[in-house]
């Protein structure tokens, strides 16, 4: 089974994230890249296919030069290859562009299954799985804690707001992992030195035969008009609990008449 | 005055209080104009649409529509902007919700917008983004606007729409049909409001100590009508089920009100409910972030205060 793993480079969640004054794109110098939390399932989740059902493991990851680093995250958990579509181009590419990019490079490398983060922790959209189904015209299998492949056939458990729902298909499908589907491993002192000799190839818009005019801020389909940060909650009331803690809070609930 | 579609968010043939405040919303940039997916209509739930303004209600009643994941929907509203030419369309901000949106963008060759708190003139979408860190306006340039908007960033107010009927008729194509949902299983929540949903949330951390002790943050819950949420260290410790994580990695939620008990506040859990319009917290450690926030704060052991807050609540109602 051929299974490419997607994988997306963010800004360390503990560190204070900011926009750029110049073209409202996230300032990805000024912070941490770590790798997108939700990114790690999805690549236990490959490793673990692969280990059930043999096949290859490719990484792909769109992101500037430094993204690199989580790419070779991914290799150290155990991947086999990776892509990394990276072209000055792509930069502050909506979802819309993103989707479009990762889709053609898609196209070009093939796959029977491609397995996604269900949202990452920057922009928080959770678009990007949907939109990769909706162009690639393949089954859009996200949200999911739970995947069983049989021959071309897959099932998956796709989480709800009841409960969930049991969702069949045929290969190849796109698939979103949610947190808890798995315990990702840490990559080990071997696989991490195996990491570096993995191959890794670095693709430009063009090798992909991405439109320029479909990418990047000046093709975005939406605009930050503007943007500030947010005012600092009014400082509120804090009371030490000496016995009537409870009370107190129905107080102030009550005169902001919730009761 | 063009209209707006607002796609309706259903359960069991009762309308969700979310799309009534879609309704309100649009009322004020256009014409609103209810779209129903998937059988089960009733004349209560066209009633209500009407009530809250619905013009005109798009009816696609076939069984094919919630047969298959999210794309059958997009496919729906795609031929809806084609017949219509809509001003914008309008869904809820739930994880299916923003699905559809992303869909349909691409099918449409229309921009669109997640996680909107507010929608204003020329359909300028606020969000709060990075944790609430900062907050952005932000619109559409290409196509017809979709917007996803997060349940409780309107209050629902009723003013009397013609609620005319219209039938649609859909031809899903095959790649709609790709994923099949062969079964629905349905975990019971008792009778308490869905979590992104609702005006209340009354949630537990590391500091209810047990999944027993959740009976406590349950007790207020019930007693103030109000969804439970966990934090990370809750559903980890495997307190509390997953899917009632509120956080980075779990549930956004936007209540009225937010009652934050023995939660330390760090990021992971302020980025799923820092938009919430009144924060209570009660930690025992006086140092906790999650009292930055707090609009009241007890500090105290929340097996003390929590009981006695439920009790008090339960006499004054």
């Amino acid at each position: 089974m051929n299974i490419v793993v997607c994988v997306k480079q963010v800004p360390d969640t503990a560190t204070e994230r900011k926009l750029r004054s110049d073209d409202k794109t996230l300032d990805r110098d000024a912070v941490d890249g770590v790798v997108n939390e939700l990114d790690e399932y999805a690549v236990e989740e490959a490793l673990k296919l692969k280990e059930a059902h043999g096949g290859e493991v490719t990484v792909l990851s769109m992101g500037p030069g430094r993204a690199t680093e989580t790419i070779r995250k991914a290799l150290a958990m155990g991947a086999d290859k990776a892509v990394h579509l990276s072209d000055e181009a792509l930069h502050g590419s909506d979802a819309l562009s993103t989707s479009y990019a990762m889709a053609q490079v898609l196209k070009k490398i093939g796959f029977d299954l491609v397995i996604l983060g269900s949202e990452s922790t920057d922009a928080r959209t959770g678009v990007l799985p949907a939109m990769l189904a909706e162009r690639l015209g393949a089954p859009q299998l996200t949200l999911v804690n739970k995947v069983d492949v049989d021959g071309s056939s897959i099932s998956v458990q796709r989480l709800t707001d009841y409960g969930f729902d049991k969702v069949e298909a045929t290969l190849p499908a796109i698939v979103s992992v949610v947190e808890k589907i798995n315990e990702p491993r840490y990559p080990s002192f071997k696989g991490i030195m195996a990491a570096k000799k993995k191959p890794v190839e670095t693709l430009a818009i063009a090798d992909a035969e991405i439109a320029a005019d479909q990418v990047g801020l000046g093709a975005a389909w939406s605009e930050v008009v503007d943007f500030a940060a947010a005012p600092p909650r009014a400082a509120g009331t804090i009371v030490k609990d000496e016995g009537d803690g409870g009370a107190k809070a129905a107080d102030f609930l009550a005169a902001k008449k919730f009761i | 005055m063009s209209e707006i579609l607002v796609l309706v968010e259903h359960v069991d043939g009762e309308v969700k209080k979310v799309t009534l405040e879609l309704l309100t919303l649009a009322r004020s940039l256009g014409t609103p104009a209810a779209v129903w997916a998937g059988p089960g209509i009733t004349g209560d739930a066209k009633a209500r649409l009407a009530e809250y303004g619905a013009e005109k209600i798009y009816v696609a009643g076939s069984e094919e529509i919630v047969g298959y994941v999210v794309a059958p929907k997009a496919e729906l509203l795609a031929q809806l902007v084609a017949a219509k030419s809509p001003a914008a369309v309008l869904v809820a901000a739930t994880a299916e919700g923003k699905e559809i949106a992303g869909r349909l963008a691409v099918k449409t060759d229309s921009g669109v917008i997640t996680d909107a708190v507010g929608l204003g003139e020329g359909f300028v979408a606020d969000q709060s983004i990075f944790g609430g860190g900062v907050n952005v306006q932000s619109k559409v340039r290409k196509g017809t606007p979709i917007v996803a908007v997060r349940p409780n960033s309107t209050a629902p107010e009723a003013a009397a729409g013609a609620g005319a009927e219209e039938e649609v008729s859909v031809s899903l194509s095959d790649g709609a049909k790709a994923a099949k949902i062969v079964e629905r299983v349905k975990q019971e929540k008792g009778a308490r409001p869905e979590l992104t949903e609702a005006a209340i949330v009354v949630s537990g951390g590391r500091g209810v100590g047990s999944a027993e002790n959740f009976s406590v943050i349950e007790g207020l819950a019930d007693s103030l009508g109000a969804a439970v949420g966990a934090s990370r260290a809750a559903t980890d410790a495997g307190w509390y089920p997953h899917q009632f994580q509120v956080g980075q990695t779990g549930k956004t939620v936007s209540p009225q009100l937010y009652i934050a008990a023995g939660i330390s506040g760090a990021i992971q859990h302020r980025a799923g409910m820092q938009t919430a319009k009144t924060i209570v917290a009660i930690n025992k450690d006086p140092e906790a972030p999650i009292f930055e926030l707090a609009d009241y704060g007890v500090v105290g052991d929340l097996h003390q205060v929590v009981p006695q807050l439920t009790e008090e609540v339960d006499k004054r109602k």
